[in-house]
């Protein structure tokens, strides 16, 4: 368990990766995204390496205010402003 | 005891898909296919996980929220990289020289609000 844990925080570093070597904006936003989905799975299985049981709620919660970044950024992306 | 070895050959099989998504989003060549690469092998490797939890923990608190998970994040993630290949498209990125058709470009036309 402990093996996959770190490959989760490999895949996190290289979502980091290409956030910062994007060449364009967009590219930053779809690692950020991808980013936040791959967070929920890690914190779903350190609950179970921890042994604690309440952390798969910060994974619930997690999915929500990901979901709620992205349509920001896209909205961002797609009229150049957060208005209307 | 079968439940810990198939629930542990599942989390598996999800951070494999997990592993594969990110190495697509390093090395695809522009947005949209770093967005497709990344987007359904993240999905589904965080679904593969959330449900070798819920087979570890069977049906206890732990186990039935990780499974409660799933449809959220089924629901959530594929609206997500819509949107953002929807506002990339229209912020004006260009499609990686050997792509071989547009059909988005040619249904908005000169719309801009579409």
């Amino acid at each position: 368990m402990n093996t996959y844990f770190l490959i989760l925080v490999g895949c996190c570093f290289a979502c980091l990766l290409r956030a910062a070597l994007g060449k364009t904006v967009p590219d930053r936003m779809v690692a950020i995204d991808i980013l936040g989905t791959l967070a929920v799975g890690m914190t779903a299985l350190w609950a179970v390496i921890s042994k604690k049981d309440f952390i798969i709620d910060v994974a619930l919660a997690w999915i929500f205010l990901s979901f709620i970044g992205t349509l920001a950024l896209a909205k961002y992306l797609a009229h150049k402003t957060l208005d209307e | 005891m079968w439940n810990e070895l198939i629930g542990k050959i599942v989390i598996g099989i999800g951070v494999a898909f997990d592993a594969l998504g990110c190495l697509g989003l390093l090395r695809l060549p522009d947005v949209y296919n770093r967005l497709q690469a990344g987007t359904k092998c993240v999905t589904f490797g965080t679904c593969g996980i959330l449900f070798g939890v819920f087979l570890l923990k069977g049906f206890t608190g732990l186990g039935v929220k990780a499974l409660i998970g799933i449809p959220f994040v089924l629901l959530t993630s594929p609206v997500g990289a819509h949107a953002l290949a929807r506002g990339a498209h229209i912020f004006g990125v260009k499609l990686w020289k050997n792509s071989v058709i547009d059909k988005y470009a040619e249904d908005r036309g000169d719309n801009p609000r579409l």
